[in-house]
């Protein structure tokens, strides 16, 4: 009985997902030609100068030499801002997670009122156009007297994505199972302790997913550091790269290195927690 | 309900709200004012949108923020569709192809302009490209070039933003029954047929997700227009957001930027709450 029914089904399955050979021819040329500007970008920080020059742009590399990444890191300034965004990135995830984390726990285990209306806001609030809070931000931080501070840059980065995170997190809490807190709310644990003890290490998934996403972000922000900061050497490397192009005008290798250096720090973050990546992509957009 | 809990809710209210609701606000009423920064604010009422519309640099900025919605979601839209529907299969090599075109999307605005502004200079990849495949009259100033300069930072966008697209839809395409197009296959009909039919409609709230947040993502490109182009040459490229940063900070007339930021806000809101409608779906 089972044959006759069967096999056609599996022929059409295989119709469906069919492997033509047609799929690699297509699908590599079209991959190199993605990655060809990543390529030709890290072919030309590495080539020295003085060969961009007598051989051109686009010439293939005959000599590699380090000194684009030298001269970018040194006298571009690139190594300070690298410490910057460190500085910058770490803090500004830790902190945001953390408070994200408190308030969602607050409003998805306990009965606040109105608490639907204050996540919308709060998430309504990360999607605002940033443009709408750049010059009063500015100027708040000169009243503050933080302007032009790492600390400024890191408080602005928690507040603009409190709201997403709080979301995200939410979410995520909502859906652990009530049985878990009745027990502990049984044994006696207060709050506090359920927060440290059941709520944060059952969101870790959720957590990590929201790291590898947050500091990418922060990492690669460029317009709050250039409404916050004025100094070169608070500069994180996204502003920092801005500078080294405009001095470094024609050294395509300096420039280059620059721009190289910028992207492995992410890069990293990407090939690492790919999975907690793309996820954490997905969070927020896609159920 | 415990204090403690309160507390929890608050502190992270309160920096939201001091950070990001109260300073939207302040841009409205900036936005009725004329001030440069020292002294006090002058009230103009609506001087400024008065002069926004007499404005042709802004003109520009709005014309060209339309051409990048269309031009950025258009094409990203596609390609990163395409790609899902190719991608979307078991196999070997699969991976790869799937982590070589996201990866773009890990590296900042600023980097990918950095990255293309090296690919268009003029004896850059793209240039020696055309020019080794006999198109060499094609060769140009891609980035001085008034009439060109535009769609050459848009090609630089959408290669980032393709990944992302991708990824979405890949997700989206898991949640496709495929039952149903082995019903679809069964009764003959051909793989655009089953697409159209059978893939796309059940892709709808993905489409949803993707729309709103390109309209958004749109209306905020910022860092690399900045990166390629300042908004130059001869203001061809303003955005409106580039547009709006160079009037509040570069020329510090921050009534008038505030005015921009305030359209920008405007064309922004309708989609904000469609995402926002959307959300609470999934929450309930």
């Amino acid at each position: 009985m089972s044959a006759p029914t069967l096999a056609p089904t599996r022929r059409h399955r295989r119709a469906i997902g069919e492997r033509s050979p047609w799929f690699h021819v297509l699908m590599v040329p079209f991959t190199l030609l993605w990655v060809a500007p990543m390529v030709f970008v890290l072919a030309v920080s590495l080539r020295p100068f003085s060969d961009i020059v007598a051989r051109g742009l686009s010439a293939l590399p005959t000599t590699l030499s380090w000194e684009g990444f030298e001269t970018a890191l040194t006298t571009g300034g690139i190594g300070g801002a690298l410490r910057n965004s460190a500085i910058v990135t770490v803090v500004a995830v830790v902190l945001s997670l953390f408070l994200a984390s408190l308030a969602a726990y607050a409003l998805s285990r306990f009965r606040i009122p109105g608490r639907t209306v204050i996540l919308l806001l709060m998430l309504a609030g990360n999607l605002l156009p940033p443009q709408i809070l750049l010059i009063p931000v500015a100027k708040i931080t000169e009243a503050l007297g933080i302007y032009d501070s790492l600390f400024a840059l890191i408080i602005v980065q928690v507040g603009f994505g409190l709201g997403f995170y709080t979301f995200v997190l939410h979410g995520f809490m909502r859906a652990l199972p009530n049985e878990v807190f009745e027990a502990a709310r049984i044994d006696g644990a207060g709050p506090v302790r359920i927060y440290a003890l059941i709520v944060l290490p059952l969101a870790r998934p959720s957590l990590a997913a929201l790291t590898a996403l947050a500091t990418t972000w922060i990492f690669n922000d460029l317009i709050w550091a250039m409404t916050v900061l004025r100094t070169e050497d608070n500069f994180p490397i996204t502003a920092a790269l801005l500078n080294l192009q405009g001095g470094f005008v024609s050294q395509w290798n300096v420039v280059a290195a620059g721009a190289v250096i910028a992207a492995i720090p992410t890069a990293v973050v990407f090939f690492i927690f790919q999975k907690q990546f793309v996820s954490g992509l997905l969070v927020g957009a896609n159920k | 309900m415990p204090l403690i809990v309160w507390v929890f809710l608050l502190v992270p209210l309160v920096v939201e709200a001091f950070w990001v609701f109260w300073p939207a606000m302040n841009s409205f009423s900036l936005s009725f004012t004329r001030w440069n920064g020292i002294g006090a604010a002058e009230p103009v009422g609506l001087g400024n949108y008065q002069d926004l519309m007499s404005d042709p640099t802004f003109q520009t900025a709005l014309r060209n923020n339309v051409i990048w919605v269309i031009g950025f979601g258009g094409l990203s839209v596609v390609i990163g569709l395409a790609l899902a529907v190719l991608l979307n299969r078991p196999g070997r090599g699969i991976g790869l192809y799937r982590a070589a075109i996201y990866l773009p999307m890990v590296f900042s605005l600023a980097v990918t302009g950095l990255f293309w502004r090296v690919l268009y200079s003029p004896d850059g990849l793209v240039n020696f490209s055309l020019d080794s495949l006999g198109l060499g009259a094609l060769e140009r100033q891609w980035l001085a070039d008034p009439d060109v300069a535009l769609y050459a930072v848009l090609v630089a966008a959408v290669w980032r933003q393709v990944g992302y697209i991708m990824v979405l839809y890949l997700a989206g395409l898991k949640g496709v029954d495929p039952s149903l197009e082995e019903a679809a296959a069964m009764d003959g009909a051909n793989r655009w047929q089953r697409f159209t039919r059978i893939v796309m409609p059940q892709l709808r709230s993905v489409n949803g997700v993707i729309f709103a947040v390109t309209v958004i993502d749109s209306l905020r490109t910022f860092d690399i227009v900045w990166a390629m182009t300042r908004g130059g040459p001869y203001n061809s490229t303003h955005l409106l957001s580039t547009y709006m940063f160079e009037q509040g900070f570069t020329l510090v007339n921050l009534g008038y930027g505030s005015a921009i930021a305030v359209v920008i806000f405007a064309l922004a809101i309708v989609f904000i709450i469609s995402y926002l409608v959307r959300s609470i779906r999934q929450e309930d």
